[in-house]
């Protein structure tokens, strides 16, 4: 690259202050709280907004400026990728249901970042602040369309890529993370500020952005290296504004400390649960691995996570709570998440298979604590099932936790052996929780958590079928039924890899491509 | 004392700018994985402006970084001149 520089007339913090903090001011036909109506509810009290400062300094005829550069660079490599038939070099298809799993549950989160954040840049009272959020508003939008763009390719030629915005709102394990979002966007703004640029982009994006897409690029998937390292520079942005939110809170009042530290805790714990899934992504779905979940997990919150955490102290702020379930769990949830999805193949837009022994045996590696005394025996006896013509599908439904929206599939604190339940009565009703985290949640705000739309209890209510369709029809396949509100194609999206339509075009294609035929 | 670190692509852009960081930063550690390179150091990190336009033979804006910066941690402060990394405790 052959980037110009300008001689700079004004030095970057006076262009800051002038492009930034000048453009706000204090209204006078009405009264400022009108104005920012939002600002005071939650209890944060803000005395001096001047205080907040953006330490990269951007301004908005940088942010263009660089952005654009950087989108040519994508669209150019994009481009180069789809031309050269790049999907035939990823390391095999199985690769490609970690992508289906990146489009139809964290490109729509992409989208609902860009609403919240435009949301919240109105409400903030501070230029700095709104500038900020502004940006970062448009950085969403810009990553789930070069999303969406990037994995258009796909598209063309893999199942389950097909109605991303449809799946979103019906399918049952993608009600995990858009509730996360759901949850965040229906706060107040600094909630909202704790629980995406906080919690999710300074804890948690490092592990989703760094590890698995590090990994695409060593899959093969040129594509998605190009579109997640390009979101993730946004995301370094994104993670100085959540943290120096968090300062900026913690700093204008010490009334502020226990409300942050509530939001903290519940958000870490949010965020977590989610990302369950990006542990099965790279511990399972990555044909070669980079790293394993658990040393990612170890890299990028322990020791990442702890640095920061330790930095808050001197605000009176603690780590989260529950970080000793946090740390057993490590060497267990990829494992329990990927055992679920395998069972509920027959309900799910990508396909699961059981790993080969190279797998099992770097999985036993990585895992010496537990792979090989509870979770290998499980997965050969399905190997060994399919093998003989009995692929396991589970055709019940399970019960979901009413906070994360998971199935109750994660077991008891110290104990992997014994699945954990929880319960709380409210207003006469019991509600389900797979844990102490979701439980306390839950029992803090439990008129926001009793509205939870949780896709089991919609199917048993029958509002998971098409329009016209009789439950109560002789020989009604309740399944079916649901698959089709999902519009997923039954034999074509679902089901185990092998024998798929993926595998035999993959396969098909990937000799074409080596062959004069 | 915590670590900081920052994460950047790998192309012939930032070949010169790991360099610099190596070379201001002898605490820095190096670590690198498929298509990326992430740079650990205790206490803090400074990138310098001078350092990279050295080895690069122009003139460099700092915010340049963001073309091929991946991630980073740590208190940041950017100034025309150099940009730093750090925590307090």
């Amino acid at each position: 690259m052959d980037m110009q520089v300008a001689k700079k007339k004004l030095g970057l913090k006076e262009r800051y202050a002038l492009m930034t903090r000048d453009l706000g001011w204090d209204t006078t036909y009405q009264p400022m709280n009108k104005v920012f109506p939002q600002a005071e509810y939650e209890g944060i009290k803000i005395h001096d907004w001047s205080k907040w400062e953006d330490p990269f300094r951007l301004t908005m005829d940088a942010y263009w400026k660089y952005q654009a550069e950087k989108e040519k660079k994508l669209y150019a490599i994009i481009d180069a990728y789809a031309q050269n038939n790049g999907h035939l070099n990823v390391t095999d298809a199985r690769y490609i249901n970690a992508i289906k799993l990146f489009l139809n549950g964290i490109s729509p989160l992409e989208y609902m970042a860009h609403r919240g954040f435009a949301g919240v840049g109105r409400q903030f009272p501070g230029v700095g602040t709104r500038v900020a959020c502004l940006m970062q508003s448009l950085d969403e939008i810009r990553h789930s369309q070069t999303q969406i763009h990037a994995m258009s390719n796909y598209n063309k030629y893999y199942n389950g890529f097909h109605d991303y915005t449809t799946m979103i709102q019906r399918v049952w394990y993608l009600s995990v993370p858009r509730s996360f979002f759901d949850d965040a966007i229906t706060a107040g703004p600094f909630e909202f500020m704790i629980a995406i640029g906080f919690s999710f982009e300074y804890v948690l994006t490092n592990l989703l952005f760094v590890p698995f897409v590090s990994g695409a690029a060593y899959n093969g998937d040129m594509g998605t290296m190009t579109f997640g390292f390009s979101a993730q520079s946004d995301e370094a942005r994104h993670m100085t504004l959540g943290l120096e939110c968090i300062k900026f809170m913690l700093e204008q009042d010490p009334a502020n400390v226990p409300i942050v530290q509530r939001w903290i805790d519940k958000w870490a714990w949010r965020g977590y649960r989610v990302l369950t899934l990006v542990g099965m992504m790279m511990d399972y779905m990555l044909p070669k691995r980079v790293m394993s979940w658990k040393e990612a997990w170890e890299i990028y919150f322990e020791e990442n996570g702890g640095a920061l955490f330790n930095d808050l102290a001197r605000y009176g702020i603690r780590p989260p709570k529950f970080l000793d379930q946090i740390a057993f769990d490590k060497d267990h949830i990829s494992h329990q998440a990927w055992g679920t999805f395998y069972n509920y193949a027959a309900a799910c837009n990508f396909h699961s298979w059981t790993p080969t022994d190279d797998e099992m045996d770097w999985l036993s590696a990585k895992y010496p604590n537990s792979f090989d005394k509870y979770y290998r025996p499980r997965l050969e006896h399905w190997r060994e099932e399919a093998k003989k013509g009995n692929r396991f599908y589970n055709k019940t439904l399970p019960m979901l936790c009413q906070t994360c929206q998971i199935p109750m599939i994660f077991t008891e604190p110290g104990d992997p052996t014994k699945i954990c339940y929880r319960e709380s009565d409210y207003k006469g009703t019991k509600y389900h929780f797979c844990s102490d985290g979701c439980k306390d949640i839950f029992d803090h705000e439990p008129e926001k958590y009793i509205q939870s739309w949780l896709p089991v209890h919609q199917i048993y209510q029958g509002n998971c079928f098409n329009p016209g369709v009789d439950p109560t029809a002789p020989g009604f396949d309740a399944l079916g039924a649901v698959l089709d509100y999902y519009n997923m194609a039954v034999g074509r999206d679902n089901l185990d890899f092998e024998g798929s339509e993926d595998q035999k075009n993959f396969e098909a294609w990937r000799g074409m491509a080596t062959k004069n035929i | 004392m915590s670590t900081v670190f920052i994460a950047l692509q790998t192309n012939d852009d930032t070949r010169p700018i790991i360099e610099s960081i190596m070379a201001d930063n002898p605490h820095a550690r190096l670590n690198e994985a498929p298509a990326m390179v992430k740079i650990d150091a205790e206490g803090k990190l400074t990138v310098k402006r001078e350092s990279i336009e050295e080895r690069l033979g122009r003139e460099f804006d700092l915010q340049e970084l963001h073309i091929n910066l991946i991630s980073l941690s740590g208190n940041l402060d950017e100034t025309d001149d150099e940009l730093t990394l750090s925590w307090n405790s």
